[in-house]
């Protein structure tokens, strides 16, 4: 025990003497979620749009009075005819152009029916996309009071709901993937990277000649990131939290859990990678090519899975990250629990068992 | 030798092989308590493979062993706490500093905290560190930082240390140094087992065995040895022995 407490300091004397480590152990979740949550993301706001009202009645202004009291965007300019579109355009000022037919009011009114074009730049497709969209709602959304209102006999009702996130916030996607990378990145890439650093400077042999057990230098070596990882976990939530507004709708302890259990399952990675390298840069390769880069692309965090060929579909069941992803999306959004997820939790405790029996097996091997 | 010399290693036909390929071909010799011992050999003889055999990280293919009266197959784990050991590779934790260091190998070793802060006082004393005691061993001179490995590969008072090619890189003053540590460590009772490349080094030890491609080909005092080849330094003895070799690096 006390060969372990004397190790385990040590571990910490070397990742707390490393300032650069350190800063990247604790900085580095905190501004990928940032940059995740805030400043990469998919929505966008205050997009500035011109507006030609051909009628200049009631409901147009109406409309338009929501569409600028919407924080997705900002009518840069009021404009009168038709060529004078293009020329907004052009300038780059504008992202998109609503216009108006001429007697908007009485068209409605008379043959429930009126014309609305919107106009957009799609020079940036996937921003026109979503402009248009964003739009179209706030359009129909006035539809729907105005039919309500009126009990009209029909209802052009094509209703977009988005379930669970209605606000479509990028931070609902972006926290949980933020904390399958991180986590995998610390416990699987600091963890391989510190154990080989060992085998490189020598150091390792002079343990193994020792009394030390190997695996009690395996178990010291990987404590310290486990502590970190935790702590990063920590800081994740309050910020998710308190700062990006999300929900934890789901049991805060089970959340905890299934954290603690992947990170068990990235430690466990870890090792493996630190059982089939020398030198740590080759570690660190693998940890990059090996790890993030599966996590960015195959864990459903950047691209949705059901999206992908069929090949890479099946591929991305080995990606421990999806699993983690859809349990923490599945606790903290929708707020479900254990029996739910218990599936996704059997995976990772099977991949966690196999890489760790895979080391065991290298690890004989070697000596 | 005589008999009443007490036996610390003993092998016997002690041999390790990787497929076709005999790394260390069946090897007997013997070490007395208290000796020092040069094991040299040219680069790819087997000497780093036969002394992993020993310290216990490699298993042998046949033959048998003991150190310290411990079997090399069975007892490892008691092997492992009567030996020291200290590798080409400089083997402290640079990031860490000379106190910490000590601490650790000292509770590796299971020594009390009583007992490690009673040796540490005495090694730097005798080290002359008493001022750099909280430095990073990092920032220390190659030739400090052998010596201190050295102390700390002897920290735990093992039976026998086991020193492979320890001296590599320094200069001679240093070198000479580190040998008054080693035959003071052997003064002490400690038996030492040293590969090196330098032969005048070898003149220095008690008895040197010299292995070519596997084999060990002499073992006698450096005297004796200079004698049964009619030569005037080990030198001549080694080249004489390794021209011999047909493995190279």
């Amino acid at each position: 025990m006390k060969q372990l407490i004397t190790f385990i300091q040590k571990e910490f004397h070397h990742i707390l003497r490393d300032t650069r480590s350190m800063l990247v152990l604790i900085g580095l979740p905190i501004v990928q979620l940032l940059l995740f949550g805030f400043a990469i993301t998919t929505e966008v706001r205050n997009a500035n749009i011109a507006i030609l009202d051909n009628s200049k009645d009631e409901v147009t202004q109406s409309i338009i009075t929501k569409i600028e009291s919407s924080q997705y965007f900002d009518i840069d300019q009021t404009i009168t005819s038709n060529d004078q579109i293009e020329k907004a355009f052009k300038s780059g000022k504008i992202k998109l152009a609503i216009v108006f037919q001429q007697n908007f009011q009485n068209e409605l009114s008379h043959s429930n029916k009126a014309q609305l074009q919107i106009i957009a730049d799609a020079t940036d497709p996937n921003q026109a996309t979503t402009l248009t969209n964003y739009l179209s709602s706030i359009v129909k959304d006035y539809q729907n009071e105005l039919n309500q209102q009126n009990k009209l006999p029909y209802n052009i009702n094509t209703e977009m709901r988005m379930l669970y996130n209605p606000q479509l916030k990028g931070a609902y996607t972006s926290v949980p993937g933020v904390m399958g990378m991180i986590l995998l990145l610390i416990s699987a890439m600091m963890t391989s990277i510190a154990i080989v650093r060992e085998k490189e400077l020598g150091t390792m042999e002079i343990l193994l000649v020792s009394p030390m057990k190997p695996w009690l230098v395996v178990i010291s070596k990987v404590i310290p990131y486990f502590i970190i990882s935790l702590i990063n976990v920590a800081t994740i939530l309050i910020l998710s939290v308190f700062v990006l507004g999300l929900p934890i709708e789901g049991s805060l302890l089970l959340l905890i859990g299934s954290t603690i259990v992947y990170i068990f399952c990235a430690l466990s990675l870890g090792i493996l990678i630190s059982t089939i390298t020398e030198t740590q840069q080759a570690a660190m390769l693998i940890s990059l090519l090996g790890l993030m880069l599966p996590v960015v692309m195959l864990s459903g965090y950047a691209f949705p899975i059901a999206n992908m060929p069929a090949i890479l579909q099946i591929l991305s069941n080995l990606v421990p990250a999806k699993w983690y992803i859809i349990i923490v999306k599945n606790i903290m959004i929708k707020g479900i629990g254990i029996e739910q997820i218990w599936k996704e939790l059997l995976i990772l405790l099977t991949m966690t068992g196999t890489f760790l029996l895979i080391s065991i097996k290298r690890f004989k091997i070697r000596l | 030798m005589t008999s009443e010399k007490e036996i610390v290693i003993k092998t016997e036909k002690l041999t390790k092989k990787f497929g076709d390929f005999i790394a260390a071909n069946e090897i007997t010799f013997e070490v007395f308590k208290g000796e020092i011992f040069g094991f040299l050999g040219a680069n790819g003889a087997g000497k780093t493979t036969a002394m992993k055999m020993l310290i216990g990280i490699s298993k042998p293919s046949s033959g048998k062993a003991t150190i310290a009266g411990f079997d090399v197959y069975k007892e490892t784990e008691k092997i492992k706490k009567s030996i020291g050991y200290m590798s080409q590779k400089f083997s402290l934790y640079e990031d860490l500093t000379i106190n910490e260091n000590i601490q650790l190998f000292g509770g590796i070793y299971g020594l009390s905290d009583d007992e490690i802060e009673k040796r540490r006082s005495e090694l730097l004393n005798k080290l002359n560190l008493q001022n750099e005691a909280d430095k990073l061993v990092g920032s220390l001179p190659l030739g400090w930082k052998q010596k201190l490995a050295f102390s700390i590969a002897i920290f735990h008072t093992p039976k026998i240390v086991f020193l492979d090619e320890p001296t590599g890189g320094v200069d001679p003053i240093t070198r000479r140094q580190f040998w008054d540590m080693i035959y003071e460590a052997s003064h002490n009772g400690i038996t030492v087992f040293v590969t090196t490349h330098y032969m005048d080094e070898a003149e220095y030890c008690d008895r040197v065995s010299i292995m070519v491609d596997g084999v060990i080909k002499a073992l006698d005092s450096p005297a004796g040895l200079k004698k049964q080849f009619n030569a005037h330094s080990m030198d001549e003895v080694f080249i004489m022995l390794a021209r011999g070799a047909k493995r190279g690096e």
